[in-house]
């Protein structure tokens, strides 16, 4: 597998992803640095903003894709409410996205599916770094996993979860590998000056 | 769990795998056992993480594609697909008609020689040896396809974002008809030697029923909730790639059992053909490529696009930044979530049972781990 990697590694020599990303972006500058949403109108946002009142910061739609920004303590409020009285009963995915020079660090994402109304929504938290959300597992089963693989590669601890443990790493790792300070060069040098005594040669 | 052990014995905790020739690849389950009835199953999974989403984050959109195929190796063609589909959501193109056809005979070509290694696999785990043979002898004229359209059998990326690099080859049409007229009467043939074969019905019957409100719970789609009675196909609830335009059936079990859910996989391969016969059919003329920029910089924004992939609802979450690169790139893998499930339906039943519990998930491992 490592050798594999070797070549494909290169174009991301010049771009270490996490510092230089933002930088690379910015001359460009054309197209608008913020997503081009619309606002999403409906039954289900007036419900939520009803329930919810300034605890929901922005009900939007873009591609067709309708999401809520939530404030976190919200979330499951929100995830409990949309699945017993608008029946969202299928929980897709809880996910992250790491923004780090923002003081909420991550973005919390759960996508959510409704059987009967053929729908789909995201639900989105701003948490800071250290925040620990609380579990939808009382909500949804299906969230055991998915906020494990959440806590593993981003850290984010979930607050009540049955089994908070590492799911795809190792329990040893050090470190959660999808924040965007974590380098892959960085993991593969230490990797080969640990086991094989030799500099990294990338 | 039981409150009561029938045994008046002491727990035994049994593992299994990670080096076990029924776990499909390298699953770890950790078994606790009262005699031979199991009392739960711990997974331990990612001995085959490559940390593809990360990957993804360091690659172009265009460099990243051929990684997808990794995930899910017995149905590279439909992660393919998911992806292409996701990139060209955020990018607001669509791929032109003959893309989509293509696309879609090959997607479903793909569906059935990804269903046919799930029977083999499942039937040799249980005890019936033959069934593998068989299942390779048919696969090999659907990656015989692959081969002679894009050069690769395995890991294919056949699909470009924004439509197909390659043009159909002479004769793709007179192969997949004749694939598909080779296959048929054998799935026929499978049904022969084991819907009616009493050892068969014996293992798969009330073996790891999981019904429809666990299924919804835990989040599992594809051909397992549909075994469980919900009628629920992506192809026919939110259409992609022209699927619309095709008839088929969404076939459903009742009781959610092993057995129901080895009819179901067993019906959608017929229903994959039936599929393809009409699309390759009418297979549009026109342009194989949308109209997208060589270098490709989605608008700042986000999208989850999913698609019925053979063992469920694979699904990608893409955050762009505006740069050639994915800032954030999730792959929601269907045997990840199904797999949740395994603790549930291995409950109460017995440690043969398990064997055939994880063949009916139908999971694979590369998919799982990432």
């Amino acid at each position: 597998m490592p050798e594999e990697d070797k070549p494909e590694v290169k174009p991301a020599q010049t771009a270490p992803p996490a510092a230089a990303k933002p930088p690379a972006a910015k001359p460009a500058a054309k197209p608008p640095a913020i997503m081009a949403v619309s606002a999403w109108e409906g039954d289900l946002p007036a419900l939520l903003r009803q329930r919810f009142s300034d605890q929901v910061s922005e009900c939007s739609t873009y591609l067709g894709q309708n999401f809520v920004v939530a404030a976190p303590e919200a979330a499951i409020p929100i995830l409990e409410l949309l699945r017993f009285e608008a029946d969202f009963d299928y929980l897709v995915d809880i996910t992250a996205v790491d923004y780090p020079q923002r003081p909420e660090r991550f973005d919390l994402v759960y996508v959510l599916y409704s059987f009967a109304r053929n729908e789909r929504m995201r639900v989105k938290a701003r948490i800071a770094d250290g925040y620990k959300p609380a579990t939808a597992t009382k909500v949804h089963l299906a969230a055991n996993w998915l906020e494990r693989e959440v806590f593993d590669m981003f850290g984010i601890e979930f607050a009540g979860h049955p089994d908070m443990r590492r799911i795809l790493l190792p329990e040893d790792w050090e470190g959660y590998p999808l924040r965007k300070d974590k380098s892959i060069i960085d993991c593969d040098n230490k990797w080969i000056e640990e086991h094989l005594g030799i500099e990294g040669g990338q | 769990m039981p409150d009561q052990t029938f045994l008046d014995s002491t727990e035994l905790v049994l593992n299994m795998g990670p080096q076990h020739p029924s776990t499909h690849g390298v699953l770890r389950v950790v078994l606790k056992l009262d005699g031979e009835k199991v009392l739960g199953a711990d997974c331990v999974i990612g001995y085959l993480h490559r940390g593809v989403e990360k990957i993804g984050e360091n690659r172009t959109y265009q460099q990243f594609a051929p990684y997808v195929d990794r995930m899910d190796y017995c149905a590279a063609v439909s992660n393919g697909l998911g992806y292409c589909l996701a990139v060209e959501k955020l990018l607001n193109v669509e791929a032109p008609p003959r893309a989509q056809a293509v696309r879609v005979v090959l997607t479903e070509l793909n569906r059935i020689a990804s269903h046919l290694i799930w029977l083999g696999t499942h039937a040799l785990d249980i005890g019936a040896i033959t069934p593998l043979f068989y299942v390779m002898r048919e696969r090999e004229e659907i990656l015989n396809i692959f081969e002679k359209y894009c050069g690769a059998r395995l890991t294919t990326h056949a699909f470009r974002i924004g439509g197909l690099q390659y043009e159909t080859y002479d004769g793709l049409e007179a192969d997949v008809k004749a694939a598909c007229d080779h296959v048929l009467p054998k799935i026929d043939e499978y049904e022969r030697l084991l819907t009616g074969n009493r050892i068969w019905i014996g293992r798969l019957t009330n073996v790891g029923i999981l019904n429809a409100a666990d299924c919804k719970q835990y989040g599992v789609t594809g051909p397992m909730l549909r075994a469980a009675g919900v009628k629920w196909d992506l192809r026919k609830a939110q259409p992609y790639s022209g699927y619309q335009q095709y008839e088929f059936e969404i076939p459903t079990g009742t009781h959610g059992d092993t057995f129901d859910r080895y009819l179901v996989r067993m019906e959608e391969m017929r229903q994959s053909a039936r599929i393809i016969r009409q699309a390759v059919e009418k297979i549009p003329e026109g342009p194989i490529m949308a109209k997208i920029p060589k270098v490709i910089k989605p608008p700042v924004g986000e999208a989850y696009v999913s698609i019925e992939a053979p063992k469920g609802e694979l699904g990608y979450f893409i955050v762009s930044d505006g740069s050639t690169q994915p800032y954030r790139l999730r792959v929601r893998p269907p045997s990840f979530v199904n797999l949740q499930a395994l603790d549930q339906m291995t409950r109460g039943a017995l440690v043969a049972d398990v064997v055939a519990i994880i063949g009916t998930l139908d999971i694979v491992l590369g998919e799982v781990d990432r």
